[in-house]
């Protein structure tokens, strides 16, 4: 089972921070990888500016870092800062690691009178050609994103000796949020994309729990025929691409995502103010409907932090902290870990219909019902 | 002495053993009562007189020789319009376990003398084909240990589908807020009653039928709906509020529409959806036919026809020019004639050509469904070959059509509907789920329920199937007051719930450890394994074994 650990601050923290919330809850995963996700990035060994997209993978070769050089350079992207880590490979289970990199770019001049959408969708067909280029060369590099401010790290082996084998606690990388999970997809194999948290064109989720509607899902958004919809190397994968899906190419608000992915019952929605609307929403939107026990923690590019739990609740979480530092965990002890100097009495457990919000102030947490009015100005 | 000439041995004759049953009697059981000859449909059963001889045992006694005696026996005849179709309601009727049809053993020759009077053989009922694809399907994605499973007893499931057109998500969101026009959907059971019409079935069985799928809604909160075949409907079921559980059918005859349309400012809500029927699975290219006799007056009247004359649907529509055209104009006259309120679907025979109906609407912005039925469906009359040998097994065709619709990204826009030969072994949800798991959002279930809620003798091995002559034993297929009077509409209502509430417990026991209680697992072909690698190539699903 997989266990999730996230934390949202207005000063930048640690990721190692995070790491020791995962290794208090040890008991609930089997140790056999880590993925992290940084938002708000702060590097201590260079001035980061915020719209730079920073280029997060693997190269397991030379070669493949080479390469990595001359494509980049070709499409015209400038290298503005390389990320060396303080790597001790003896703690990685792997052993074709030949370097981890978080590298800071230049977009190209040419993008220059781009639209935003249409840098979004570059930053995005890149970073698939350049995953594409790896598989083609039997995996020997690995891309896990390539955005403005977000810096991914994915890994096999125990979380705590991935982040002692990359020097995390170090201090030299720092962010506002941090995404942790602790297990590699091992329900489909092993395999560095199928590890949370998922991440398409600046917006991540992590699950633990399976998605049983895995299949269906995944054909529909397989045969929209976007290019960001693809890999879907785990379950768990389609959570965040069908949350881009609903606020990215739908345009609707973050509290939609609950209704898409598990909305209400007939009866419930017989009696909700905008029920006709929201029935006609779970019509249209019905092959997105998760199933499953589920817990979903998310993060958008405006740093926005979110929390859903599956319609029956069998995956519960916690968010517990205080104003301008919050955590979130699939335990209780996590958040302990993580934030132990807080008021517990604002700890929550959210129920089947709620979402949780934190949004970028972090002042304070927003419960959100799906039996509250809708906030969208088509329903009315 | 017997004269050899004098046998009776012409080309059309036959001994009992050459029939499909061979009716066994006990004589010493026997007590003559005539019940099982009064019952029999076929009038198939004699009371003969025979002579038995009785051996002389006395060695004392001069004079040597036999003696016999006469007595009553029961006989079954042997011409083909009286042979024995195995019903078992003589051995239902007899008091003393005396009597009752076996299947013959042995070859039965009456197939080659189904040639008879310038014509071919028609039969109602089944295809007798015993073997089902669909009964070998398992379930075998389980999520016992990858994750809790779920209680099929006390967790919640959705079980419900969507019958109508479904828009795509932009699409949906682009007319809410111009306030356009939003195709209608229903939220139903995905088990319904398929379609079988008022005139095939007799009053009472579709009486009672109407009364359980009423009670399903009303009392258990399951929303079956049933289809009503060609044929109108009762004009008081017109004009009541259960019309809402009615799925109205138009056919290539149009029989029972001059009713409905006159019925339509008198109708207190809207019916479920409107079925045009282009095909039929159980006869492909063949219209529906109501032998003369089944044409009773209250059947003549709801379909606007004299008494007591045959009533055959032509094969095809006679507006039935290209799919363009006239499809699209019949599906939206008829959503018109209800404002739009109204899913319309066709049903199609299934067929290799099924896909490019369902491409074409796919781009019919008024189709609200398709519903595909496989060569195992079931009629009231067809001739044999069709009933067969005619058709498309539904498995393939359902799922080749649903993958082709994920192959445009619009699967379950179009939902598509199943039928033909779920339950025809009795295991109907399995059957039912099975397809659904394929890409069916529903199924439509006939002979099944004709079954197992009012207890049709018919099987897959020939027995009964002569709902096309009228003679129902049990009362189901007759418009014969004497004999649909046997059926108690009660009863029949009584078993559809129980049907359906069944149903309804096994459908949560197959999606329980499949982790499935959200949706219905429509498409999670990822949860399905046959022992059949050719099958399991073809359908797309796991090989197992």
């Amino acid at each position: 089972m997989c266990r999730l650990a996230m934390k949202t601050a207005s000063k930048p923290f640690s990721p190692y921070s995070v790491l020791q919330g995962m290794e208090a809850m040890q008991e609930g995963y089997d140790g056999s990888g880590l993925g992290l996700l940084l938002r708000g990035v702060t590097f201590a060994d260079f001035k980061y500016k915020p719209t730079d997209p920073i280029l997060s993978g693997i190269a397991h070769t030379e070669a493949s870092l080479h390469r990595l050089n001359d494509i980049m350079q070709e499409k015209g992207f400038t290298l503005k800062y390389d990320h060396e880590f303080d790597t001790d490979l003896s703690l990685v289970e792997a052993k074709d690691r030949h370097k981890y990199f978080l590298r800071v770019y230049n977009v190209p001049s040419a993008w220059a009178g781009f639209s935003q959408e249409k840098i979004d969708q570059e930053l995005m067909i890149n970073r698939l050609a350049l995953r594409k280029n790896g598989e083609d060369h039997d995996n020997d590099l690995t891309v896990f994103g390539f955005w403005p401010d977000v810096a991914i790290i994915k890994e096999v082996g125990w979380p705590l000796s991935v982040g002692n084998a990359l020097g995390l606690q170090d201090g030299r990388i720092l962010s506002r949020i941090c995404m942790a999970q602790g297990r590699q997809n091992t329900n489909y194999g092993i395999n560095l994309y199928a590890c949370h948290p998922f991440f398409i064109q600046g917006i991540a989720t992590m699950t633990n729990g399976e998605n049983t509607a895995f299949i269906p899902i995944k054909e529909y958004l397989s045969g929209l025929h976007w290019p960001g919809y693809m890999g879907y190397q785990s379950d768990s994968e389609v959570f965040a691409h069908i949350l881009h899906y609903v606020i990215r190419q739908l345009k609707l608000p973050l509290e939609a995502y609950k209704h898409v992915i598990t909305p209400l019952k007939t009866e419930e929605l017989l009696s909700h103010p905008q029920g006709k609307f929201l029935r006609g929403l779970r019509d249209a939107c019905r092959r997105l409907i998760i199933d499953g026990p589920n817990c979903v923690m998310g993060t958008l590019p405006d740093e926005t932090a979110i929390m859903v739990m599956d319609s029956k609740k069998l995956r519960p979480a916690t968010i517990g902290g205080k104003p301008g530092e919050w955590a979130l965990a699939s335990e209780m002890c996590g958040v302990d870990a993580i934030i132990p100097d807080r008021d517990k009495s604002l700890d929550f457990q959210p129920m089947r219909e709620n979402s949780i919000i934190v949004p970028p102030d972090r002042k304070e947490y927003k419960i959100w019902s799906q039996f509250d009015p809708f906030p969208l100005h088509q329903a009315a | 002495m017997v004269s050899i000439r004098s046998i009776p041995s012409t080309p059309s004759s036959l001994t009992y053993h050459d029939l499909p049953w061979i009716v066994e009697h006990r004589e010493d059981r026997c007590q003559l009562c005539g019940r099982c000859t009064s019952v029999c449909p076929k009038e198939c059963l004699q009371l003969t007189y025979r002579r038995q001889r009785m051996p002389q045992l006395d060695i004392l006694k001069k004079r040597r020789g036999s003696e016999y005696k006469t007595f009553v026996g029961i006989r079954q005849r042997t011409d083909l319009d009286h042979r024995c179709i195995g019903c078992g309601m003589c051995s239902m009727v007899c008091p003393n376990e005396a009597i009752g049809p076996a299947p013959n053993a042995n070859d039965e020759r009456t197939r080659f003398h189904a040639y008879q009077k310038l014509d071919a053989s028609k039969r109602g009922g089944r295809r007798n084909d015993q073997s089902s694809l669909l009964d070998r399907l398992m379930f075998n994605r389980i999520s016992m240990l990858t994750d809790p499973a779920l209680d099929a007893g006390r967790h919640e499931f959705y079980l419900n589908t969507i019958l109508g057109r479904v828009l795509s998500p932009e699409e949906f969101l682009r007319r809410q807020s111009t306030g356009e026009w939003i195709p209608p959907t229903r939220e139903i059971f995905p088990f319904i009653i398929g379609s079988m019409s008022f005139g095939a079935l007799s009053p009472n069985m579709w009486l009672g039928l109407l009364q359980g799928v009423a009670y399903c809604n009303e009392v258990l909160g399951i929303p079956v709906v049933m289809c009503t075949g060609e044929g109108g409907c009762p004009p008081w079921v017109l004009k009541s509020k259960f019309l809402k559980y009615i799925i109205l059918q138009i056919a290539s005859g149009y029989f029972g529409w001059d009713e409905i349309i006159r019925a339509i400012p008198d109708m207190q809500c809207n019916p479920a959806a409107i079925e045009i029927k282009y095909g039929q699975g159980a006869k492909p290219g063949d219209g529906g036919l109501l032998m003369w006799f089944k044409v009773s007056k209250l059947i003549a009247r709801l379909r606007g026809v004299p008494e007591g004359v045959d009533l055959p649907s032509p094969p095809v529509h006679q507006t039935l020019y290209s799919i363009e055209e006239s499809v699209m104009k019949m599906i939206q006259s008829l959503s018109m004639a209800w404002g739009f309120e109204v899913p319309v679907y066709p049903k199609i025979s299934g067929s290799t050509s099924a896909k490019s109906v369902l491409n074409n609407l796919v781009r019919n912005p008024y189709a609200a469904a398709l519903l595909i039925d496989g060569i195992d469906g079931g009629t009231g009359a067809a001739y044999n070959v069709s009933m067969n040998a005619t058709g498309h097994p539904i498995a393939s065709n359902l799922r080749e059509c649903y993958l082709d619709l994920v192959a445009q990204g619009k699967q379950n826009e179009i939902p598509l509907f199943a039928a033909g030969g779920v339950g025809k072994n009795g295991n109907v949800a399995q059957n039912g789920m099975g397809l659904i798991m394929l890409g069916a959002s529903g199924v439509h279930i006939g002979k099944y329920i004709m079954q197992a809620a009012s207890g049709c003798l018919g099987s897959e091995r020939n027995r009964c199937n002569v709902c096309n002559l009228g003679i129902c034993p049990k009362g189901i297929t007759s418009q014969n007051p004497k004999l649909y009077r046997r059926l108690n509409p009660d009863d029949v209502a009584q078993r559809v719930v129980d049907v359906f509430a069944g149903i309804r417990i096994e459908m949560k026991k197959i999606m329980a450890p499949l982790g499935r209680s959200q949706s219905l697992p429509i498409g999670m072909s990822d949860a399905l394994g046959i022992a059949d690698k050719d099958a399991a190539e073809k359908l797309q699903i796991k090989y197992v074994c």
